[in-house]
């Protein structure tokens, strides 16, 4: 075998199964849906009181008025029945606590916030956990990969609502280079301090697993063997070694993408952007189960889309995983 | 992929506009941190202070607070009140105008109550407007609409009967519920009449924006009847629930007005601001209320006994840094024609001295230590600093009376929920702030009739029988001295323990000019102005 025998490994492969496979896993997601929404409607309704519950309470006959208003005021198969029935049409209905809007409207103005600032966050996690991860790997037990190793430990532990107020008093209050929270024009200045808030726990986490998979390919026998080849050791550890590390990092990107792009209540909350994040919690806690129900329904597409996706990485990036 | 792509293009697209506009020249603007986001701008749906500031720098009501927070003439230039106090009869102002140049009619205002009357519209603050002829019957459905007593006689002239005198008449007015809506308006866009673009607005300020979560920006309006004397061309409101994201706004020179950051931020912020920072006493109760209905608590010297125990100046000056002031009796002082309210006669004591008497009266009634143990459960809302005085309140009845005293916490829905079904407890904290400058307003949540408010389940004919004389009488300083009479019971049977009277924080920028402390927290934004 030649040098270059390695490289051209056979790759047949037709496109046939993997868009059956697609196909499938599509219209599975349609039952976890519905179970996902029939679920979280009851076990909402367990907790106790309800969305027009307030410190200032309202007079009975109030009361009686807005739950009618809200068909609240009937059984709640019957309201389980209604909900399910026009979510299918696309209507989440109104909000209870932000009235002016339907939840459709609020999560579709809130989105886009959220998705612009997590794909940014994700961005650089993963860049920047990778790059750290096969770095610390290379020079493994050296003092650049502990102190590498230390920096990501503090960066899974430390929680992000103390690095966001950190980031905001140095940065924001202090030294006066950045803004102190806000959208503002969507500029970059209104995005690093939340996006690096964001990014940092994820980025410790790759940089972790890259790490660990990537020490532990360093001794596969494919790489033993490239190597006794006499590949140049840079085409070993970013062509083969890094392929085969980036398994754990891809499962990983699933659950992370999900999370960063329908926000995070606590750094939205911190530097006042005006994305989904805050809903789940102002949601759940104000009772509005419109609202809960629409988030939930957010996130379980999410998770679902994003499982796909690396499934379908999966088969790209190690060729023992077949969709068929 | 793409989706992202096009829908982060139209977001940054639509920022640039709204805030490519606000850069370009010298303007004048406010930035004013708002608490949190409004759930409506529809005021016959809203129920709090933050919505209320935003509503009413957009629409004017017939009278409406000035920066000291006294009643002054609004959308009406004037009024009389006929001898029997029953019948008020306004003029709107000739110059009145909505903000598409539509002059503003009687018309408005009768079509604007009768809707927060309408049961079909479900105002959750319609009970605020019940002092009007027929209003409650109107707002559960046995009367027509039209039966509610308002009246647009021509154009400018509006009347408006009551059901009896009610001598705080001119301060309901005033109140979000009573705001008007441009009757055109609302029958082109219906309930979506309070979105920008279709809103019209009769105040100093009409809507520009509302980014959710975001900003809510509104601009002077050139129609308003007083623009002449608005110095401000902008007001951009920051949603912000976060206190200390708010603080650390203010402190980057991004906000200059925040409402109510967090009590232990006081001392810190006063050394570093000085008198930017503001205290104002304001008309509301911070109390324990104990569960009447069952033993220890049904007896009248347990609940005083726990109550004479609590050290309040220690929660007030040390868990509030002085953000709450000391009380002793329900009704909070700053009521015009009220006067000293009726304060229990141990509160004149000292704490020791207080401490024991309430171990003696705690003995009598068979309890505390070397008799019937005590085991005592505070109920209150998950919130920092209800936490903390939960805590101190446990240490001073362990103390006192050698007490098991144990926390439970429910966020803000369940607990009063939970009050509010008439749950059974120990002792549970609540909170009341006034809804119009009334003693009324207090002392109406111990009637036993209502359900709802009187958590203690405190059930006094005595008392009883005094709110409804109250209500009777027509000489103003009678009313308040049989009110005076009824808060007097209160402080003797304790079924509710006044803590503090709460203080709203403000934090104003030196940059603001034009700002008055007052009691009822109003603040329009018609009579700031900013400097550069």
């Amino acid at each position: 075998m030649t040098r270059g025998g390695l490289k051209r490994l056979p790759r047949v492969r037709s496109f046939q199964p993997m868009i059956s496979f697609v196909l499938r896993r599509l219209m599975s997601a349609v039952p976890t849906v519905f179970i996902v929404v029939t679920i979280s409607f009851f076990l909402m309704r367990f907790a106790p009181g309800g969305p027009f519950n307030l410190e200032r309470p309202l007079p009975p006959q109030t009361m009686a008025n807005i739950l009618a208003t809200y068909q609240l005021d009937q059984p709640l198969w019957k309201q389980y029945i209604h909900y399910v029935g026009n979510a299918v049409t696309g209507d989440f209905g109104p909000s209870f606590i932000y009235k002016d809007n339907t939840v459709a409207e609020l999560i579709g103005k809130a989105l886009p916030y959220s998705m612009q600032l997590g794909s940014m966050a994700i961005l650089i996690a993963l860049i920047g956990g990778v790059l750290l991860g096969t770095i610390a790997a290379l020079r493994q037990n050296s003092v650049l990969d502990f102190s590498l190793m230390a920096f990501a430990t503090v960066g899974v532990t430390v929680p992000n609502f103390v690095v966001g107020p950190v980031l905001t008093l140095v940065f924001a209050v202090i030294l006066s280079w950045l803004p102190a929270g806000g959208w503002g024009d969507g500029s970059l200045q209104y995005l690093i301090l939340p996006m690096i808030a964001l990014a940092l726990p994820q980025l410790a986490v790759f940089a972790r697993l890259t790490r660990g998979a990537m020490i532990e390919a360093l001794h596969t026998d494919h790489i033993r063997t490239a190597k006794a080849y006499g590949l140049p050791s840079r085409v070993v550890v970013i062509t083969h070694a890094l392929r085969g590390a980036m398994l754990p990092v891809v499962s990983y990107l699933a659950p992370c993408a999900a999370a960063l792009l329908t926000g995070s209540a606590v750094v939205e909350s911190i530097f006042t952007i005006p994305g989904v994040g805050r809903y789940f919690v102002l949601g759940a806690l104000n009772r509005d189960y419109p609202l809960v129900m629409g988030t939930v329904i957010l996130v379980a597409i999410f998770v679902i889309v994003f499982n796909l996706l690396v499934d379908i990485a999966y088969g790209l990036l190690d060729p023992r995983v077949r969709h068929d | 992929m793409l989706f992202l792509k096009r829908t982060l293009a139209t977001t940054m697209l639509a920022s640039a506009l709204v805030f490519g506009a606000s850069s370009a020249s010298a303007e004048a603007v406010l930035h004013r941190g708002n608490g949190g986001e409004p759930q409506t701008l529809d005021y016959a749906h809203i129920s709090i202070d933050i919505e209320g500031f935003v509503v009413k720098d957009l629409f004017e009501g017939l009278t409406i607070y000035d920066s000291e927070g006294k009643i002054v003439p609004g959308a009406a230039e004037s009024w009389t009140i006929s001898d029997d106090g029953t019948v008020y009869t306004f003029k709107i102002r000739d110059n009145a105008k909505w903000s598409d140049g539509t002059p503003v009619t009687a018309g408005d205002f009768e079509f604007a109550m009768r809707r927060v009357e309408d049961p079909k519209t479900a105002a959750g603050y319609a009970n605020i407007l019940y002092p009007i002829k027929n209003a409650e019957k109107v707002n559960k459905g046995e009367l027509p609409l039209e039966q509610l007593g308002v009246k647009a006689v021509d154009d400018k002239t509006f009347q408006i009967t009551l059901e009896r005198p009610t001598p705080f008449f001119l301060q309901l007015l005033a109140h979000y519920t009573a705001l008007p809506i441009s009757k055109a308006n609302f029958e082109k866009f219906g309930d979506q009449f309070v979105k920008p673009g279709n809103m019209v607005s009769n105040g100093a300020f009409k809507l520009q924006a509302h980014v959710p979560n975001d900003t809510l920006t509104v601009v002077k309006n050139d129609q308003y009847w007083d623009a002449a004397n608005v110095k401000l061309d902008k007001v951009i409101f920051y949603p912000i629930d976060d206190d200390a994201a708010s603080v650390r706004r203010f402190e980057a020179k991004e906000m200059d007005l925040v409402y109510n950051f967090s009590a232990d931020q006081i001392k810190r912020l006063r050394e570093g601001y000085g008198d930017q920072v503001h205290v104002n006493p304001s008309l509301a109760t911070y109390y324990y209320t104990f569960d009447t209905r069952e033993a220890p608590y049904s007896d009248v010297r347990v609940r005083t006994a726990l109550s004479m125990a609590v050290d309040r100046d220690f929660l007030a000056s040390e868990i509030y840094s002085g953000a709450q002031l000391p009380a002793y009796h329900l009704v909070p002082p700053g009521m015009e024609g009220y006067g000293e309210g009726s304060v229990p006669e141990w509160a004149s004591l000292s704490q020791i001295d207080r401490e024991d008497k309430a171990v003696a009266l705690m003995k009598e009634a068979g309890y505390g230590e070397g008799a019937k143990p005590l085991s005592i459960e505070i109920r209150y809302n998950t919130n920092a600093n209800h936490e903390r005085v939960a805590t101190a309140v446990a240490d001073m009845w362990k103390n006192t009376f050698g007490a098991t005293v144990s926390l439970v916490n429910l966020d803000v829905a369940s607990h009063y929920a939970y009050l509010q079904e008439g749950g059974k407890f120990n002792v549970a904290r609540a909170g009341w702030s006034a809804d119009y400058a009334d003693p009324e307003n207090f002392l109406a949540l111990n009637i036993s009739t209502n359900k709802t408010f009187n958590y203690a389940k405190y059930n006094s004919p005595e008392f009883d029988k005094l709110m409804q004389q109250s209500y009777a009488e027509q000489d103003p300083a009678k009313r308040m001295d049989l009110m005076k009479q009824a808060e007097a019971l209160i402080s003797r049977d304790q079924p509710i323990a006044p803590l503090m009277n709460t203080a709203n924080l403000w934090l104003v920028s030196s940059r603001v000019s034009g700002w008055g402390d007052n009691a009822v927290n109003e603040h329009l934004s018609k009579f700031l102005s900013v400097s550069e």
